[in-house]
């Protein structure tokens, strides 16, 4: 059957299984929402910006797992999603932006709202596509999503140019697709993954190292299973939060700059290190001279590029983290004494390690006339549900959620781990609501970076999706400040955001509740009477302003000299 | 180290593009770079000179393979593969100069391909050391100019990469 290329696209998307996009109309794109209104099985939230519809497609890819789908028009709507796009791809979440793009025989005269979105965003997608021609729609779809989503994964543009959106071919979906460039490695190398585990067994001092590939590759059930058999101690990135339950006693929780003590002193003095999904950046081996420098490294990504790019590898095992560790877990059945012998071999380990979490906790000074931030997370943990996702922007409030909310379940944690990007919190977290409405969402925020898409409030109430905003307020940019302090003498140079705000007011204006509260005490009830209305909140709290984050690894120190109280 | 890196790439617009960003975007050198299609019409060949110690290589290998429209990355070293570059020397040839140029041209075994009063033009294929070694000669007898394609390469045997 014939159709024009907007609605090919449409059929295309629905084939993938999309139900839910968020986008925003504008000139190039106007036929393709013109035939969206022919579409009753893709839903459409229109978010207030496009770097907010586009960060809410990621939340909805992170909290999902499945491909989020993103839409802007061409020009300042394209050039609006590079922010999202670039969040997406440093932490490998799946995604699909369509931009549309000035007809084709305009391309490259400078008309009205035309960018070369494909060139501005080759260095921060996995890949993407122009579509010269209506028949190629459902190939190019099909293939963008497999990309998308297979190997590691990330986001992939979509260009649509108007003239194609209008021009008529036959729908026709390919049963099959061949990328021959692209043919990624899921499957480990069973000799060595054998070599791996004996590496494993001869081990006296092991640390696992959990990154956000094995939340990725949904292998956070295998990878409990191997550290338990093993009794191995765990410690998680900041991205693999949730891969490991941390109520488990073999957790160590996250390490690097603000990880904690005795994550980055196992690490540090650990005769073997099985890396899974992780990369070994820069924010989490400190200084790389002296980072493990008694450990052997085993090392399990599905991207070969992660290997060796800052360490030295041992034992390299490229594939799907799920697929290794499987095998890793059949191979391990038939040595069930020598895995007994291990564990008693270690026992002196885990007494150092018992050593180091008594000496050095994650702990804070509680006060009972300021409230601390900490506190505040705490409490939101305590009062919040088990499977409750929580989203964060960036900053001081990103530590203190990563290092206090108990992070048990995979997929819980949305956050902007390798970019770093302010402004991430509200909208990722609006798009795991619109994913999950009978969940509970939380987003927590500093007063710097709530500021940057609250405009997502709007969305939230229109389309009924109840996030539940915590904003610390210390009135300062306050990551920024701690380095200030600590760094650059006290020089607070453009970090003190002088301008007192009302953040509640700010929700009631939406049409959203506002709650605030100022003193400890006031803490639990603002949170209960927030979780409990139904419907988006901002809850805000004005914390002690000059809390600092710690433990902290300076820039450029090695892990183990943590500043610990400063 | 220098390395000559050949990379087959899907025939398409914009994959220049994106081998050519991924070394500027990671701070990998390009020394040199030619590219054409092959036999199969679907298909690029992209030469790469490059340097780096055995990480970065490793690094530019792996990089190079992840893109999408890269269907094949060959490392070539000295002994597996052969190279050859072509060379346009545009040189001042006047009085005593004219032979001795003529002699360098002939021990090169290249050729003269424009000729004035005043200069020659001289075309000179082989090895990259080779071109170095002809230009080093030229030089002192007054260079006016100089374009040279970079190398490419392909590797020893009967053995031959389709495309």
């Amino acid at each position: 059957m014939k159709m024009n290329g907007a609605r090919i696209l449409l059929e295309s998307l629905k084939r993938e299984g999309v139900d839910l996009v968020f986008g925003y109309p504008g000139g190039t794109v106007i036929n393709l929402y013109d035939e969206l209104m022919n579409v009753r099985e893709i839903r459409h939230i229109l978010p207030r910006h496009e770097q907010g519809g586009t960060h809410a497609a990621d939340g909805y890819a992170r909290a999902t797992g499945k491909v989020g789908v993103a839409i802007a028009t061409s020009g300042p709507g394209a050039t609006n999603t590079i922010t999202g796009i670039a969040t997406a791809y440093m932490d490998s979440i799946p995604m699909v932006i369509i931009t549309g793009q000035v007809p084709t025989p305009l391309i490259g005269n400078d008309a009205f709202q035309e960018v070369d979105i494909i060139g501005i965003t080759r260095p921060i997608t996995k890949h993407s596509f122009l579509i010269r021609h209506a028949k190629d729609i459902p190939t190019i779809v099909r293939k963008a999503f497999y990309i998308a989503r297979s190997g590691r994964p990330g986001p992939v543009l979509i260009d649509f140019p108007k003239d194609v959106q209008i021009s008529q071919a036959e729908f026709k979906w390919p049963e099959t697709i061949e990328i021959r460039g692209y043919k990624p490695n899921l499957e480990g190398h069973q000799k060595q993954v054998e070599k791996a585990v004996e590496m494993l067994l001869a081990a006296r001092r092991p640390v696992m190292y959990v990154g956000g590939g094995v939340i990725l590759a949904n292998a956070a059930t295998e990878l409990t299973e191997l550290a338990r058999t093993l009794q191995f101690p765990v410690t998680t990135t900041l991205m693999g939060l949730g891969a490991f339950p941390e109520s488990d006693p073999l957790a160590l929780k996250m390490l690097g700059m603000h990880g904690a003590y005795a994550a980055n002193m196992a690490m540090t003095h650990s005769d073997l290190i099985l890396a899974v999904g992780a990369r070994f950046d820069d924010r989490v081996t400190g200084k790389i001279a002296t980072f493990a420098p008694h450990a052997k490294i085993i090392h399990i990504d599905v991207d070969p590029t992660s290997i060796r790019k800052n360490v030295r590898v041992d034992l390299p095992i490229v594939g799907d983290t799920r697929d290794v560790l499987v095998k890793m877990i059949d191979c391990l059945k038939g040595l069930t004494e020598k895995v007994a012998a291990q564990h008693s071999a270690m026992e002196a380990w885990h007494e150092d390690i018992s050593g180091w979490k008594a000496k050095h906790p994650i702990s804070y000074k509680q006060s009972s006339s300021i409230i601390k931030p900490q506190y505040v997370i705490q409490k939101l943990r305590e009062l919040s549900e088990e499977d409750a996702i929580m989203a964060t922007d960036v900053g001081q409030h990103q530590m203190w959620v990563a290092q206090f909310f108990e992070f048990n379940q995979p997929r819980t944690l949305l956050t902007s781990g390798g970019l770093g990007t302010m402004g991430f919190g509200i909208p990722s977290a609006m798009g795991a609501q619109a994913a999950y409405p009978k969940r509970q969402v939380i987003c927590v925020c500093g007063d710097g970076g709530v500021q940057m898409n609250m405009q997502e409030l709007a969305t939230m109430v229109q389309h009924r999706l109840p996030v539940k905003i915590v904003v610390l307020n210390n009135n300062f940019l306050g990551m920024v400040r701690q380095w200030q302090e600590l760094f650059f003498d006290k020089r607070y140079s453009q970090t003190c955001l002088e301008l007192p705000m009302d953040f509640a007011k700010i929700a009631e204006a939406y049409g959203a509740k506002g709650l605030k509260a100022d003193k400890p005490s006031e803490v639990e009830q603002v949170i209960k009477e927030g979780f409990a209305h139904d419907g988006p909140v901002i809850m805000e709290f004005k914390i002690a302003r000059e809390e600092k984050v710690l433990p902290m690894v300076p820039a450029g120190a090695s892990l183990n000299e943590m500043v610990l109280n400063a | 180290m220098q390395h000559t890196i050949s990379v087959v790439v899907e025939n398409e617009f914009g994959v220049l593009a994106r081998v050519a960003g991924l070394f500027s975007g990671r701070g990998f050198n390009i020394d040199s770079l030619s590219v054409a299609p092959t036999s199969d019409e679907s298909l690029s060949r992209i030469t790469i000179v490059t340097r780096g110690d055995d990480a970065v290589l490793e690094q530019i290998t792996k990089q190079l393979n992840k893109l999408v429209d890269v269907i094949k990355v060959l490392d070539f070293s000295e002994d597996n593969a052969i190279e050859r570059e072509l060379a346009l020397i545009k040189v001042s040839a006047e009085d005593e100069s004219r032979a001795e140029v003529l002699r360098i041209v002939d021990i090169f075994r290249a050729k003269i391909i424009d000729v004035t009063p005043k200069s020659y033009t001289i075309e000179a294929t082989g090895a990259p050391a080779k071109i170095n070694a002809i230009l080093d000669l030229l030089r002192p007898l007054g260079l006016k100019e100089l374009v040279r394609t970079g190398a490419v390469a392909i590797g020893r045997g009967a053995k031959g990469w389709k495309g």
